[in-house]
């Protein structure tokens, strides 16, 4: 324990952290609730020394606006396929890279590169993969998906373009947002793998196990606690979903003929800031908390359950 | 089943640049007869585990070949051995309950070996009676005590009736009181099932009250294998004389003159061998309290242990510290004494070459 009379010492030391927490989070956090509860805020009409009631006005409006649905299940789609598929991936990936040696960690760094690439240029990159370029009478196609099911003799399909169907962007940004999560999952899998005792192993491998049951028998379990924090993780990152969309289609959100219709929870949210709806903004803000906190404690929940540590 | 071992051989190859091999095991021939219970004995880096290790198939020898029965299994993956393994720190599945950790085996078991799951649970019942754990089937192994988990981990082994059981430090994770208890409880549990057992130790009493042969083992050489009184009381070298025995041999720089064996001044014993330098051996128990004994030492004091009486003593001569006997506590020892004098049991006084370490034999 630290004496009591040096103890403005330690917080001397703790202040600048502490004085830019109380800055950009706690403040913030105030602010928002303080915005959600006040009727139709304005931040314009606020400067303009215009004052608000209190009330839940701003609710109302988010959960009347129709878009907010869609926003909604948008985003609850994307989660609910792309954690689980790429926790799955990750798995299978870490496991595989645990059990070679010759080009283990060059395979490592191609596997973990994705994370320190910058999401809009990594989404650029999607959209000109996933791209079709119609002209009256052949379709010319610039992206490499295409012409690669051109090229096994199959049709090509419009991905992304004026035109395309909702699955098509949805498979598009499934396989993005995936590709974009694997690097951390195999990063903390990886690190929980090569930290599990090598006897489990020896003592599975005298038993007789086959190299599949060792897998979900043996490290699976072991495991769960890193299971479950990528999981968790992972929810929350696929509940606040937006530069991915933004990266593949830009700011409208969509291909050119249906705007708006990929939009997700965080997207709906800044569509309300060039308006200075401040107030819907904190509302649908508070409204996306809300839902995380809930299925992050269904996680636990369950997590209870299947986690041995 | 019996194990053959033949010139078994593991080289660990050095990985920095010149440097030395290291021959973990050089040349190991034995043969380990069906049912029997061997101890692999020795320092730590001396080999043994290395040598279970290949007998278990995790580790692949750099030459010779193992048999179990007629059997090569040399080139045999574990699974295909048909051996039970104990882990020192038995390697229990956390995640599963004491139950599932000893059924794990047997749901592995493919084809024509496929068992039901009654004859599976049925398994699991027996083995866990016969290691005395049926009342605790259903707890997981971190709420069991290290001796529990010990015989899950042995129940574990046992279940799919390995031709061969293999142990390493079985009870190196055990408090004192617990080692003594378990070990007799392997010894009966090897008994019972009549499987050829192999356990690796460092510890020779260990060693000593249950094997029915030991096999002391120095920087991957064997030095002497053989039941563990006749080892004890006819080692081979210097090393197996200190290595077994507490407490441990006492040493001491001797010579022979005209016959007869000097330590320092003190004609000891006349052993009617050519004049030479030697290293004398003699066990704790081998002096007799004896007021016209040819042996001077100086007392530092007595430690009375009950039952015996352990003199401790300096001898000038001696290459250990001090010089530790233990006579019966019947005997009176005047600790206000400065010095104290013994005469020595010949069958328990060993000479040894100072160059080889290798024992000179004598006769008396």
């Amino acid at each position: 324990m630290v004496d009591s009379k040096k103890q403005w010492k330690a917080w001397l030391y703790l202040a600048p952290a502490i004085v830019l927490l109380l800055v950009f989070t706690v403040w913030p956090i105030i602010n928002t609730l303080r915005m959600a509860f006040l009727d139709n805020y304005n931040g314009m009409r606020a400067v303009a020394g215009e004052k608000f009631n209190i009330g839940i006005e701003n609710f109302k409006k988010v959960v009347e606006f129709k878009d907010f649905f869609v926003c909604l299940k948008n985003t609850a789609l994307l989660c609910v396929i792309t954690v689980p598929v790429s926790t799955l991936l990750a798995l299978l990936i870490s496991s595989a890279l645990n059990s070679i040696k010759f080009l283990q960690k060059f395979l490592q760094t191609i596997f973990f590169l994705p994370y320190v690439t910058n999401s809009i240029a990594i989404g650029m990159v999607f959209a000109a993969m996933f791209n079709m370029v119609r002209t009256v009478r052949i379709i010319q196609t610039a992206g490499i998906v295409n012409n690669v099911i051109m090229f096994f003799g199959g049709q090509p399909v419009n991905w992304i373009n004026a035109g395309s169907t909702y699955w098509a962007n949805m498979v598009v940004m499934i396989i993005y947002i995936v590709w974009n999560a694997l690097p951390f999952k195999i990063l903390i899998l990886l690190g929980g793998m090569q930290s599990i005792n090598k006897q489990y192993y020896d003592a599975a491998k005298v038993d007789g196990s086959s190299r599949s049951r060792i897998l979900w028998k043996i490290t699976v379990p072991l495991l769960s606690p890193m299971i479950a924090y990528v999981v968790i993780t992972g929810f929350i990152g696929g509940f606040k979903e937006y530069t991915s969309i933004v990266g593949i289609f830009g700011e409208n959100m969509g291909p050119a003929s249906a705007a708006g219709r990929l939009n997700t929870m965080v997207g709906y949210i800044y569509d309300a800031l060039p308006n200075n709806d401040y107030g819907r903004a904190s509302a649908a803000a508070l409204i996306l908390f809300g839902i995380i906190l809930i299925v992050t404690l269904i996680n636990l929940q369950v997590s209870k359950k299947r986690v041995h540590y | 089943m019996k194990v053959v071992l033949e010139n078994l051989t593991r080289v660990f190859p050095n990985r920095t640049k010149g440097g030395e091999d290291v021959v973990a095991v050089n040349n190991f021939s034995f043969e380990i007869p069906d049912g029997k219970l061997v101890g692999l004995l020795g320092p730590s880096g001396c080999g043994k585990s290395t040598t279970l290790y290949m007998i278990c198939g995790l580790q692949k020898p750099s030459g010779g070949k193992i048999y179990f029965g007629e059997d090569d299994v040399t080139d045999l993956p574990p699974e295909h051995r048909g051996v039970g393994l104990v882990f020192q720190n038995y390697a229990l599945y956390p995640h599963m309950t004491v139950k599932q950790n000893i059924m794990y085996p047997l749901q592995n078991l493919k084809g024509e070996d496929k068992l039901t799951k009654d004859e599976m649970l049925k398994r699991t019942v027996e083995v866990a009676k016969l290691v005395q754990i049926d009342n605790l089937l259903d707890r997981k192994p971190s709420e069991l005590s290290g001796g529990q988990q010990q015989r899950v981990a042995i129940a574990r082994a046992l279940v799919k009736m390995p031709r061969v059981l293999l142990l390493d430090e079985p009870l190196s994770n055990l408090d004192a009181r617990l080692r003594l208890q378990t070990r007799e409880e392997i010894r009966r549990i090897q008994q019972e099932t009549g499987i050829t057992t192999i356990f690796v130790t460092h510890d020779q009493e260990e060693a000593m009250s249950i094997s029915d042969m030991i096999v002391v083992m120095k920087l991957g050489v064997v030095q002497q294998i053989g039941k563990p009184q006749n080892v004890y009381d006819d080692p081979a070298n210097l090393f197996v004389a200190k290595f077994l025995g507490t407490p441990p041999i006492n040493v001491f720089e001797g010579e022979i003159r005209g016959g007869m064996l000097f330590i320092g001044d003190d004609p000891v014993l006349a052993v009617g061998k050519p004049d030479r330098k030697v290293v004398v051996g003699i066990r704790p128990e081998g002096f007799i309290l004896d007021e016209r004994g040819p042996m001077h030492c100086k007392i530092k004091g007595v430690e009375v242990m009950g039952r015996d009486v352990s003199v401790v003593a300096t001898n000038e001569a001696s290459l250990n510290p001090v010089v530790r006997s233990i006579i019966s506590a019947e005997s009176k020892v005047d600790v206000a004494a400065e010095s104290v004098r013994y005469s020595i049991k010949p069958h328990k006084l060993f000479l040894f070459d100072p160059e080889t370490e290798e024992r000179i034999p004598f006769e008396v």
